[in-house]
């Protein structure tokens, strides 16, 4: 526990040395980053190995209950991804930021601070330091979200970022309240059963859904994610889709680990909310010209996956099957570390190929890897792990949710029930179809074919510290995703912390045959090394470009845009996209330079939130008139409310 | 009796004060106000609480000394022209105060009073002053009555606050006092400036402000 505010404190004051220090801040920062990631993970791992944590108590009477920090086996799981990705961001950053004029040493210090406050959310144990932390988060990841508020883009994505987190919040604090009202004190603690299925309960679960859910990006609360993740600095918007959305989550997870007896629709919702999430979201990455918004579409897809596999551990644990239980939770919990791995991986290789060509825009890039090697091979494992093929981590976790949907398509869950594990499995294939799709699509559009503009023809590979970052992330995705008997008993530990009733990690080993997995992945390997060698007997020829059909001069536009790979998909899925397309009049017999444009808007935000907004600020503007500047005006009206109140009183 | 006395010289300064038509004599009988109701704790016979004392006379010195002496430095920087400048002419002002008073007699009739108390003028008198103080603050442009304005209804509410000076602490009322200190300082302040952005003390220019 001592070891884990130590990495606290560290974390908090690794920007400190920047302010002072001319040049090299940011190695300090990013060398105490790691020395804080060094300390929690050696406090972390004998937790999820088995041992005990231990707390920090404060005994004051004003907070009701003692009880501040805990680190019990999800705080030391959950800290897992905010050490790794912290500090691989922090090294990243040197790369990212070298020659960037402006606040750095005031962002390096922020950034330290949202790492501090993420250690402290995850380890919070009571709803005082819950909402302390939740608040420094939001705040601190509304001043990275704000790095370059130069641009206009940024200014409007994070000002929609701190809306909806703070109505998030609002949420969160009327969910504490009732909570500490049904139970008597703040401090986190298992609810009384029984309790889950009256009024209260219900209220408690909508309110904690509803809060939570702004921060996950939940489908109909997520407006504000794609905007903030394509505005922020690329290791800012890996940490916030790794780690940020995940603390929504974590949310989610205490509050179901407290509850004893969840009624069987609590999963159900979960599972809906989770199949919405997963296939618009990976739906509205496929129409997407932007790298990194349709990164960001990409988080909410994974989010979905989450909460599919939060639904069906809860549906198991509300009818009382133990392995389905297991199965979900754990799923769904690896897949939190997992796609915080691997949507990392993708972001900080987003933007090294940002920070190379200045340009997210799809349609402008092209032809990157030959000369961003290492960049693209990054790229490439993340797709890989985020389309969750083996033999990378993404496979694992989805597969632990399929054998658990798969137990409960035969068991007597209740009438109604029987649908959800088959809704689980259908969105869960329609979600990893589409995500190949995508992927095929954004990994063939940057690093394949041909550049489509000259800066991007010159980009340059990125610096080792940047590189550096991204192969740790991958060849972590590597060891979960082919060893991943080795991480099953601290996750079948964390599983049984939701308050199951299966025992240990051996439970999760005898429910899956993971071995099996490792060596898939070892014939995996021989088969590419194997496929390699024959690649190389084959005779090598002259360097010629693709057969051209006959094309005299191909060129660069002549290739596929991402737009038109995707276009089949995007056709069939119309009715949910609605996509916007500025098609050009050709009239006459010669016509005139033209251009076409098309995007897909966002539902919520550009559908439904911008215009009540406007309609909003519009009929607000009538009250303009009672503004006339002139003060006399405005003592009148001071007076003669004074006089109205009078005389209602007396009256 | 004397109680009873000073209260009408109050209600009969505030008709003066909306009917003059020059600011310095509008400052005169705001000052004349003040120093009334500063002697009104020693008329109701309450010389024997100290600090009551202690008020009365602190009262009598910043709005009979204090806030003249502000005043007249601000009326020699800004070099002020004579006339308060009304937007409602002076015989409407006059028919308004009258209107006030006899609302205000009326509101009094009806509220609860607390039970003893044997001013039962006190209560009408201090609303009349607030109205006073809110017409004068309406109706007039320029700068400084608007201050006048600003004194006139602190003196109403001092003199609703005199109801229950026996109850109240003394902190209460020295804060009030410290707050018009401030207050009519930070004003004389302020009407300089407007004077020196705008060239003039009207404050109907301060409308260009408005975004």
């Amino acid at each position: 526990m001592s070891l884990c505010l130590l990495a606290l404190l560290v974390a908090a004051v690794s920007g400190v040395p920047g302010l002072f220090l001319r040049r090299q801040g940011g190695e300090a920062a990013a060398g105490l980053l790691g020395l804080a990631a060094v300390l929690g993970l050696t406090a972390a791992l004998p937790v999820l190995a088995g041992g005990t944590g231990g707390t920090l108590l404060l005994r004051t009477a004003a907070l009701g209950s003692p009880g501040l920090l805990a680190l019990d086996p999800l705080a030391a799981f959950f800290s897992i991804p905010v050490l790794l990705l912290s500090f691989c961001g922090g090294l990243y950053s040197l790369g990212y930021w070298e020659g960037h004029r402006g606040h750095t040493p005031i962002l390096r210090l922020v950034y330290g601070l949202l790492t501090a406050s993420l250690l402290m959310l995850v380890m919070a144990s009571h709803a005082l330091t819950f909402l302390l932390a939740w608040e420094g988060m939001a705040l601190a990841a509304f001043v990275l979200v704000m790095a370059e508020d130069r641009e206009p883009e940024t200014r409007r994505a994070g000002w929609i970022y701190l809306a909806a987190t703070h109505t998030g919040t609002l949420l969160l604090f009327a969910a504490f309240a009732l909570l500490a009202k049904v139970q008597g004190h703040s401090a986190f603690a298992a609810l009384p059963a029984g309790l889950a299925a009256t009024r209260g309960g219900t209220a408690l679960f909508a309110l904690f859904l509803l809060g939570f859910g702004f921060k996950t990006g939940v489908l109909p609360l997520h407006f504000w994610l794609p905007p903030a993740h394509a505005a922020a600095p690329s290791h800012v918007s890996a940490l916030m889709s790794g780690v940020l959305l995940k603390m929504g989550i974590l949310g989610i997870v205490r509050f179901l680990s407290w509850v004893p007896d969840p009624p069987p629709w609590w999963g159900g919702t979960l599972v809906a909310l989770g199949a919405l999430s997963g296939i618009l979201g990976v739906a509205f990455a496929l129409g997407q010209h932007d790298l990194k918004r349709l990164l960001a579409y990409h988080s909410i897809e994974n989010i979905g996956i989450i909460l599919l596999g939060l639904g069906l551990g809860t549906l198991g644990k509300a009818t009382g099957h133990p392995a389905m239980q297991t199965l979900g939770y754990a799923g769904a919990l690896l897949h939190v570390v997992n796609h915080s791995l691997f949507k990392g991986l993708l972001f900080l290789s987003a933007g090294s190929v940002l920070r190379a060509t200045g340009t997210r825009d799809l349609e402008r890039l092209g032809g990157l890897g030959r000369t961003m090697p290492w960049t693209s091979a990054a790229f490439l494992a993340g797709s890989w792990a985020i389309c969750g093929l083996p033999p990378l981590n993404g496979f694992v976790s989805e597969w632990l949710i399929y054998l658990g949907a798969f137990r409960g398509l035969g068991l007597p869950l209740g009438l109604g029930r029987q649908t959800w594990p088959l809704v689980i499995l259908v969105s869960l294939a329609l979600i990893g179809a589409l995500a190949l799709a995508c992927f095929a699509k954004a990994f063939g559009a940057v690093f394949l074919g041909l550049p489509r503009t000259r800066t991007v023809a010159q980009a340059a590979e990125a610096p080792r510290t940047m590189l550096l970052p991204m192969g740790l992330l991958a060849l972590a995705c590597l060891a979960i995703g082919a060893a991943p008997a080795l991480f099953a008993p601290a996750l079948g530990r964390v599983a049984d912390s939701m308050g199951g009733s299966l025992g240990g990690g051996e439970a999760l080993r005898a429910l899956v045959p993971l071995r099996m997995l490792t060596w898939a992945a070892v014939i995996l390997g021989l088969l590419a090394l194997l496929l390699g060698r024959w690649l190389r007997l084959v005779p090598q020829g002259r360097d010629l470009p693709t057969w051209d059909c006959g094309y005299a001069a191909a060129d660069a536009r002549m290739q596929y845009t991402a737009s038109s790979f995707a276009d089949g998909l995007t056709r069939g899925l119309r009715w949910a996209l609605r996509p916007v397309a500025h098609l050009p009049r050709i009239a006459g017999w010669f016509p005139r330079l033209a251009r076409y444009e098309s995007h897909v808007p966002d539902p919520v935000l550009d559908r439904t939130a911008s215009p009540a907004l406007q309609l909003i600020v519009r009929s607000a503007g009538l009250l303009r008139v009672a503004q006339g500047g002139a003060l006399p005006v405005y003592l009148l009206y001071v007076l003669l409310t004074l006089l109205a109140l009078l005389v209602w009183m007396v009256a | 009796m004397l109680p009873d006395l000073l209260i009408a010289l109050t209600m009969l300064s505030n008709f003066s004060l909306v009917a003059t038509s020059r600011v310095a004599k509008a400052i005169q009988f705001a000052v004349l106000q003040g120093v009334l109701l500063g002697l009104m704790p020693l008329a109701m016979g309450l010389g024997r609480h100290f600090h009551i004392v202690l008020l009365a006379v602190a009262a009598v010195t910043v709005k009979g000394w204090l806030i003249p002496f502000l005043f007249r430095r601000a009326l020699k920087q800004v070099q002020i022209k004579r006339e308060v400048d009304p937007t409602v002419g002076y015989t409407v002002s006059l028919m308004l105060c009258a209107l006030g008073t006899g609302l205000s007699l009326l509101l009094a009739h009806n509220l609860p009073l607390k039970p003893g108390t044997e001013y039962v003028l006190m209560v009408p008198a201090s609303l009349a002053t607030l109205f006073t103080g809110f017409l004068l603050l309406v109706s007039r442009r320029k700068a400084l009555m608007q201050v006048v304005g600003y004194l006139v209804l602190e003196n109403g509410i001092y003199l609703f606050g005199l109801l229950l000076v026996e109850d109240m602490p003394a902190l209460v009322e020295a804060g009030i006092l410290l707050d018009l200190f401030v207050g009519i300082f930070v004003m004389g302040i302020v009407i300089n400036h407007i004077r020196v952005a705008f060239d003039s003390t009207d404050t109907r220019h301060l409308a260009e402000l408005k975004d």
